[in-house]
C-alpha cells in the first residue's frame, strides 16, 4: 500500500446547524404515537429521579446504618434500595420499549409514505433519480430519523436533565464541594462538543470513502471481462490501492481522534475526583461533612461523565438526522408532474383513435418534440422510424401519459388524456418493450400482472398465443415456476414472450410495441414474430420498427428526425417522397430483405 | 431521454440491494477453525512490536484502573479518618499521577490497536482485490458480484474487529476481572465470597440473552433486507408498475414487508430492554450484599469502612468486563464465519496463469488455428466444444453461425484464453496460446461484446481503457472512426461526460459505439465480435455497421453472427451445432448444400417477411 500525503485529503467540513423547522416536522411524525411517547418520557423522568435518589440513599445508609451502628436501619434500607432498583428496571423496560415502538412506527410510516410517493411520481422523476440514491433515503436516512425520534431524543433529555439535577443536588448538599466538581463541567462539555463536531464529519468522510471502495470493487467485478480482455489488471489494482490507501489515511486519523477522546474525558473527570478527595477529605477532618457525603459526591461525579460523553456524540447526530430529514422531505414534497386533475373522470371503454395536436415536449431546456401532428384511426398500425434521440420514444410515452406535453394536446377517442384518470387510461394501453421487467414471483403472477382475476384458461390461451406455453410447461413447476430474484433466469426471448402474454391477457385497445427481438436465435425469433402478429391483430398499435415486414404492413409510417416528423405515409409513398426513408430503407431494411 | 418499460434503469437490482444491505442468508455461527485463525493471525505478524506494546499498555491500563479504588480506600482509612492532611496530599498526588498515566496508556493502546486493525484491513482488502484480478473468468461466472463485494468489504471488517480490538480487549477484560476478584479476596475473603454469589446469575442471564438475541437480530437483518429488496424491485420496475396501473398492489405488498420489519425490530429491541435492567438489578443485589453484610462487619469492627467503600466501587466495575466478553463471543462467531469465506477466496487456486517459461508473444500476423479442440466449462459440465479444428488466415473475416448453445461464444472465450481447453491446442501464428504470457496474448486479441460494460468514469477514460497512455487526438480519432464523436460532443461536457452506473445515460447503441472506439484505439491484431446489432434502432445500427467496417479492416476477425444478414461479408462461414462444426463454406455454397445453414436461413426469411 502506498503512503498518501495528508494534505491531499479534503478538509473536514463543519456540521451544519440543524434546521428547527425540519426537526419540528420530524417530531410531528410522533403525534399518532403520543401515548407511547408519553409513557416513555414519564418513565424517563421517574428513572432520573431514582438515579438522583439512589446515591443519596447509599450515602445515608453508610452514615446512618454503618457508621451510626444501626443494623436494623441497614436491613430495611438495603431492602428499600433493592426495591428501588427493581422499580428502576421496570421503568427502564417501559421507557426503552415504548420509545422503540414509537420510533419504529415513525420509520414504518415514513417508509410507506416514501414508497407510496415513488409509485405516484411521473417518469421524468424516475428518469432523473438513481435507484441506489432513492433506496439509501428510504433505508439509511429513515434509520437516522428513527434514531433521532427514539433513542437520541431520550438520551439528550436524559443527559441534560441528569446534568442539571445532579448539579442542583450537589449544590444543595455542599455548595463548595459542588462548585469544585462543577468546575470540571464546562471543560467536559466543551471537550465533548468539540470532539463531536470534529469527529462526525471525519467519520462521514470515512463512510464515503468506504462507499467509493465498494463501488470500485463492484465495478471491477462487473467489468471483469473488460479488465482481462484489455489487460488492465495492474492498472485496476493500482487504482484500488490508491482508494484503499486514502481510506486507511482517513480511518487512521479518525482512530487517532477516537483514541484520545474517551481517556481525555475520563482524565478531566478523574481530576475532579482527586479534588473531591483532597478538599472533601479536609472538610471531613475539620468535621464539616461526613464520609458518606464524600462517597455520594464521588458517585455523582461518576454519573456526570456518561451523559456528557453521550451528549457530545449525539448532538452532531441530530444535525445529521436533520439533513437526512431534508433528503426524505425532498421526495415527499415532490409534486408529481403527471397526476389526475381535479374532476378527472374515467375515460370509459375506448375505441382506440389517437391524435397528436401540435404537440411539443421539452426535456429540461432541450426540445425533444417539436409540433407533432398526426392521427391514428382505431385498429391502425403506425410504425415509427428514426435514430436514437429523434423522439420516437417520447411520442409513445405521451400516449399513456407517462409525461405531459409542454404544448399541444394528445387525444384518445377525441378526449384530452389530461382530462381522464390515469388508471382508466393506462389500464387500456398495453406495452411490450425489448427489456421486460419480471417481478419476483411465479410465471403465472407475472403474466397476470395487472389482471389478477384472469382464469387459468385465459392465462394459458394468452401464453399459447404468445408462443410461451411450450417453454413454460417445460420448466420445473410449469406456470408456478418462480422467476426473478431467487428464481430461474429466463432468456431475453423468453421474457419478451411473457411480456407479450401479459399484454394479450390485458387485451388493451391501444398497444405500444418495440418489434426488436432481444438477441435470440432464428428459431426463437420466428416464434416471437408469430407472437407479435397475434398481439397486433385488431388493436391500434404504435410500433418502434426495426424490420421491414413491420414497416411494410403498417398503415402509416412516421419518420422522425431531431424531434420533428420528417415524413409520414405508407411504404410506397415514402419511397418516392422521403430521402431519409429511402436512406434507412437502403442501408438497413432492404439488406434484411435481400439477405433473407 | 431513454424510454423503456421496465428495463432496469440502474445498475442496482433487488439482488444487489440484498447483498449490499445485509447478507441475510449468511450463517452467523461458525466453528472454531485453527487454519483460518492461523492464516489471519499471519496478517498481524508485520505489526509484532506494535501489538506487543499495545499488550503492555493494556496491562498497564488494567492495573491503573484497579489501582484507583484501592488508593481511595487508603485515603479514607489511613488519612481522612485519622485526619492526616499531609498524607492526604501525598495520596492525592499519587492519584493524579495514576490518572494521567491512565490517560496516556489507554489513549496509546487504543490508537495502536485501531491503527494495526485498519492497516490489516486495508492489506486484506488489497490482497483480495489482487487475487480477484488474477482469478479466471470461470470463477467470476459462478459467483454473484454482490456476494464477492461483500466478502471484500463486510467480511473483512468483521475479522478486523476480532483481530485488533477483540483479542487484546479480551485479555484486558479477563485481567481486570481476575484482578478485581483477587483484590476483593485479599481485602476481605468473606465479603468477597458473599458478593460472588451473584456471578453465576450474571453468567446465566448473559447466556440466555445472547442465545435469544442472536436469532432475533438475525431476523431483523433478513427483514430489513426484504424491505430493501422489495423497494429496489419497485423502483427498478416502476415504469411497469405505472404502465399497468399497479400502484395500489405494490403499496400493499411493501406495507406488508415493512410491517414485518417493524415487528422484528421491536421484538429484538425488547430483549435488550429486558437484559440490561436485569444486569443492573443483579449489580444492585451485589451492592446490597456489600452493604448488608459489609455494614454489619464494619459495625462489628471486622472490616474498615474504607474496605467497604472499595468493595462498592469494585462491584460496579465487575459487570463491564463480563458484558464485554459476552459481546466479544458474538463478534468472534461472525468473524469466524467471515474469516472462513475470506480465506477460502484467498486460497482459490488460479486456474489460468502464465505457464513456467511463457514467452512474450511478438506482434502477431493474425493466423488463428484450432486443432482438435475439446472444451467444457467445468469437469461436471457437458462438453461445449467437441473436436473442433479450423484455420483462419491473417486478415480474414470468419463468421460463426448456429443455434443458441452451439458453442459460438465459447470459441470466442477460448481465443482470449479466458478458459483453458481440455485437449487439443489453439495456436496463433503457430504459437500455442498456453505457451505465451496472458498479457501479451490479450493485448493482441480484442473482444467487442453484445452488451459491453462501461465503467462509471468519463467517456474519455472508457475509450482510453485499453491504452491509458493514448493522446486526446488518438481518442477523438478512434471515436470518429467509431461514429461516436458526434454524439459525444453533443453532451455539454463532451468527452468528460461521466457515464452513470450501468451506462443508463447512454442508449444501448451509444454504449456499443463507445466500446467500438475503445477497441479501435487498442489496434488489436485479432478481433472477436459478438454481433452487436440486435437491440439497436435502425439508424444507429447503420452507424455501428460503418464503425465495424473500420474496425475489421486488415484484421483477423471472428464474428459471432446471430443474424444471417451480417454473414454475407464474411470470407468463410462455419456452422456450429452441439459443439461441432457441421458445415462450412461461403454463403452460396451453404445455401446450395441444403443443410442446417439453409434451414436457419429459411427461418429468418419467413419471419423477416
Amino acid at each position: 500500500m502506498t503512503a498518501h500525503k495528508a494534505q491531499a485529503l479534503p478538509s473536514i467540513p463543519r456540521t451544519e446547524t440543524p434546521l428547527l423547522k425540519l426537526l419540528w416536522r420530524v417530531y410531528g411524525y410522533l403525534r399518532p404515537y403520543w401515548k407511547q411517547t408519553l409513557i416513555a418520557y414519564a418513565s424517563l423522568f421517574a428513572i432520573l429521579g431514582l438515579n438522583t435518589m439512589i446515591p443519596q440513599f447509599l450515602g445515608w445508609i453508610i452514615d446512618t446504618g454503618v457508621k451510626g451502628n444501626q443494623p436494623q436501619v441497614l436491613t430495611w434500607s438495603v431492602l428499600v434500595l433493592l426495591g428501588l432498583t427493581v422499580l428502576k428496571g421496570v421503568l427502564n423496560y417501559y421507557q426503552g420499549t415504548m420509545s422503540e415502538v414509537a420510533s419504529q412506527n415513525v420509520a414504518f410510516d415514513l417508509r410507506n409514505e416514501i414508497q407510496k410517493k415513488l409509485t405516484s411520481l411521473s417518469f421524468s422523476f424516475h428518469d432523473q433519480s438513481e435507484a441506489g440514491e432513492l433506496l439509501s433515503r428510504a433505508v439509511q436516512d429513515v434509520e437516522r430519523i428513527r434514531f433521532l425520534t427514539g433513542r437520541a431524543t431520550v438520551r439528550i433529555l436524559e443527559g441534560a436533565l441528569l446534568l442539571v439535577v445532579t448539579a442542583i443536588v450537589m449544590l444543595v448538599m455542599d455548595y463548595r464541594l459542588a462548585l469544585l466538581v462543577l468546575a470540571t463541567m464546562p471543560l467536559l462539555v466543551y471537550r465533548a462538543l468539540y470532539f463531536g463536531s470534529r469527529f462526525r464529519p471525519l467519520s462521514q468522510l470515512v463512510q464515503k470513502q468506504l462507499a467509493v471502495l465498494t463501488t470500485a470493487v463492484e465495478q471491477n467485478l462487473r467489468g471483469t471481462r473488460e479488465v482481462k480482455a484489455y489487460v488492465q489488471e495492474d492498472a485496476e489494482i493500482e487504482r484500488f490501492g490508491r482508494e484503499n490507501a486514502r481510506w486507511f489515511d482517513l480511518s487512521a486519523r479518525s482512530a487517532q481522534m477516537q483514541a484520545v477522546n474517551l481517556p481525555l474525558l475520563f482524565l478531566i473527570a478523574n481530576l475532579g475526583y482527586v479534588a473531591i478527595i483532597l478538599y472533601g477529605g479536609r472538610q471531613v477532618v475539620q468535621g464539616q461533612i461526613t464520609i458518606g457525603e464524600i462517597i455520594a459526591f464521588i458517585t455523582y461525579v461518576g454519573q456526570l461523565i456518561e451523559p456528557v460523553r453521550r451528549l457530545g456524540m449525539i448532538i452532531p447526530a441530530v444535525a445529521i438526522a436533520g439533513s437526512a430529514a431534508e433528503r426524505i422531505f425532498d421526495i415527499l414534497d415532490t409534486v408529481s408532474e403527471v397526476r389526475d386533475e381535479p374532476g378527472a373522470v374515467s375515460i370509459g371503454q375506448i375505441q382506440g383513435r389517437v391524435e397528436f395536436e401540435h404537440v411539443s415536449f421539452s426535456y429540461g431546456r432541450k426540445k425533444v418534440l417539436n409540433d407533432i401532428n398526426f392521427r391514428v384511426e382505431a385498429g391502425q398500425t403506425i410504425a415509427l422510424l428514426g435514430s436514437t434521440g429523434s423522439g420516437k420514444s417520447t411520442i409513445i410515452s405521451l400516449v399513456p401519459r407517462f409525461y405531459d406535453p409542454s404544448e399541444g394536446r394528445v387525444l384518445v377517442d377525441g378526449t384530452d388524456v389530461r382530462k381522464v384518470t390515469l388508471h382508466s387510461l393506462r389500464s387500456q394501453i398495453g406495452i411490450v418493450m425489448q427489456d421486460t421487467t419480471l417481478f419476483a414471483g411465479t410465471i403465472r403472477e407475472n403474466i397476470t400482472f395487472g389482471n389478477e382475476q384472469a382464469s387459468e384458461e385465459e392465462i394459458i390461451r394468452a401464453a399459447r398465443a404468445a408462443q410461451a406455453h411450450e417453454f413454460i410447461i417445460q420448466s420445473a413447476q410449469g406456470y408456478d415456476t418462480r422467476v426473478g430474484e431467487r428464481g430461474v433466469t429466463l432468456s431475453g426471448g423468453q421474457r419478451q414472450r411473457l411480456a407479450i402474454a401479459r399484454a394479450l391477457l390485458m387485451d388493451p385497445r391501444i398497444l405500444i410495441l418495440d418489434d426488436a427481438t432481444a438477441s435470440v436465435d432464428a428459431e426463437t425469433e420466428h416464434l416471437i414474430q408469430l407472437a407479435f402478429q397475434n398481439l397486433v391483430r385488431g388493436r391500434t398499435t404504435f410500433v418502434i420498427a426495426h424490420r421491414l415486414s413491420t414497416v411494410r404492413n403498417a398503415d402509416q409510417i412516421i419518420v422522425m428526425d431531431k424531434g420533428r416528423i420528417q415524413a409520414m405515409g405508407t411504404h410506397e409513398t415514402l419511397l418516392t417522397s422521403s430521402r431519409l426513408y429511402v436512406e434507412i430503407y437502403n442501408r438497413q431494411l432492404k439488406r434484411q430483405e435481400t439477405t433473407a | 431521454m431513454s424510454f423503456s418499460i421496465g428495463g432496469i434503469t440502474s445498475g442496482m437490482g433487488p439482488r444487489d440491494a440484498l447483498d449490499r444491505y445485509g447478507s441475510a442468508n449468511r450463517e452467523d455461527t461458525a466453528k472454531f477453525n485453527p487454519r483460518v485463525i492461523r492464516r489471519l493471525l499471519a496478517y498481524l505478524r508485520p505489526h509484532g512490536w506494535k501489538m506487543a506494546v499495545a499488550f503492555v499498555l493494556t496491562l498497564g491500563e488494567s492495573g491503573l484502573t484497579l489501582l484507583a479504588p484501592y488508593l481511595t480506600k487508603v485515603a479514607i482509612d489511613q488519612y481522612i479518618e485519622p485526619g492526616d492532611m499531609d498524607g492526604l496530599w501525598r495520596i492525592a498526588l499519587v492519584l493524579t499521577v495514576a490518572f494521567v498515566a491512565l490517560f496516556a496508556v489507554s489513549a496509546g493502546q487504543r490508537y495502536l490497536l485501531s491503527w494495526v486493525g485498519q492497516n490489516v484491513l486495508a492489506k486484506l482488502r488489497e490482497d483480495l482485490f489482487r487475487h480477484l484480478q488474477r482469478l479466471h473468468l470461470g470463477y467470476h461466472d459462478r459467483h454473484i458480484v454482490g456476494v464477492t463485494v461483500s466478502r471484500v468489504m463486510n467480511d473483512v471488517a468483521e475479522i478486523n474487529e476480532l483481530l485488533s480490538q477483540g483479542v487484546i480487549t479480551l485479555i484486558g477484560d479477563v485481567i481486570v476481572l481476575v484482578g478485581i476478584i483477587i483484590i476483593m479476596l485479599t481485602m476481605s475473603p468473606r465479603l468477597a465470597l458473599l458478593t460472588f454469589i451473584v456471578l453465576p446469575l450474571v453468567f446465566l442471564a448473559t447466556w440466555i440473552f445472547s442465545h435469544h438475541a442472536r436469532s432475533a437480530f438475525r431476523e431483523t437483518r433478513s427483514k430489513i433486507a426484504a424491505v430493501v429488496g422489495d423497494l429496489a424491485e419497485d423502483i427498478s420496475g416502476m415504469r411497469a408498475i405505472q404502465a399497468f396501473a399497479q400502484e395500489k398492489a405494490s403499496q400493499e405488498r411493501f406495507e406488508r414487508v415493512n410491517l414485518e420489519n417493524r415487528e422484528a425490530y421491536i421484538k429484538a429491541m425488547s430483549l435488550s430492554f429486558i437484559f440490561l435492567p436485569t444486569i443492573e438489578i443483579l449489580g444492585m443485589v451485589a451492592t446490597a450484599i456489600v452493604l448488608w453484610f459489609g455494614g454489619r462487619y464494619v459495625i462489628g469492627g471486622t472490616v474498615t469502612i474504607g474496605v467497604m467503600v472499595a468493595f462498592l466501587s469494585y462491584v460496579t466495575r465487575f459487570f463491564q468486563p463480563i458484558l464485554e466478553v459476552s459481546r466479544l463471543f458474538t463478534t468472534f462467531q461472525s468473524a469466524m464465519a467471515g474469516g472462513e469465506q475470506v480465506v477460502r477466496l484467498l486460497d482459490t487456486p488460479l486456474e489460468i496463469t502464465d505457464a513456467p517459461g511463457a514467452v512474450e508473444m511478438p506482434p502477431a500476423a493474425g493466423r488463428v488455428e484450432f486443432d482438435h479442440v475439446v472444451f467444457r466449462y467445468n469437469p461436471d459440465a457437458p462438453i461445449v466444444i467437441n473436436d473442433v479444428s479450423f484455420v483462419i488466415q491473417p486478415g480474414q473475416t470468419v463468421a460463426l453461425v448456429g443455434p443458441t448453445g452451439a458453442g459460438k461464444t465459447s470459441i470466442a472465450n477460448l481465443v482470449t484464453r479466458f478458459y483453458d481447453i481440455q485437449s487439443g491446442s489453439i495456436r496463433i501464428d503457430d504459437m500455442d496460446i498456453r505457451g505465451v504470457t496472458l498479457d501479451s496474448l490479450r493485448r493482441q486479441v480484442c473482444v467487442v461484446s453484445q452488451e459491453p460494460f462501461l465503467f462509471s468514469r468519463s467517456i474519455e477514460e472508457n475509450i482510453l481503457y485499453g491504452k491509458p497512455d493514448a493522446t486526446r487526438e488518438e481518442v477523438e480519432e478512434a471515436a470518429r472512426q467509431a461514429n461516436a464523436h458526434d454524439f459525444i460532443m453533443a453532451y455539454p461536457d463532451g468527452y468528460e461526460t461521466r457515464i452513470q452506473e450501468g451506462g443508463v445515460n447512454l442508449s444501448v447503441g451509444q454504449r456499443q459505439l463507445i466500446s467500438i472506439a475503445r477497441a479501435i484505439l487498442t489496434k488489436p491484431r485479432i478481433l472477436i465480435l459478438d454481433e452487436a446489432t440486435a437491440n439497436i434502432d435502425t439508424v444507429t445500427e447503420v452507424y455501428i455497421q460503418q464503425a465495424l467496417e473500420h474496425l475489421l479492416q486488415g484484421r483477423t476477425a471472428i464474428v459471432i453472427a446471430h443474424r444471417l444478414s451480417t454473414v454475407r461479408n464474411a470470407d468463410w462461414i462455419y456452422v456450429l451445432d452441439h459443439g461441432s462444426i457441421v458445415e462450412q463454406g461461403s454463403h452460396g455454397d451453404l445455401i446450395d448444400r441444403g443443410g442446417l445453414y439453409s434451414q436457419l436461413y429459411a427461418r429468418q426469411f419467413s419471419s423477416s417477411n
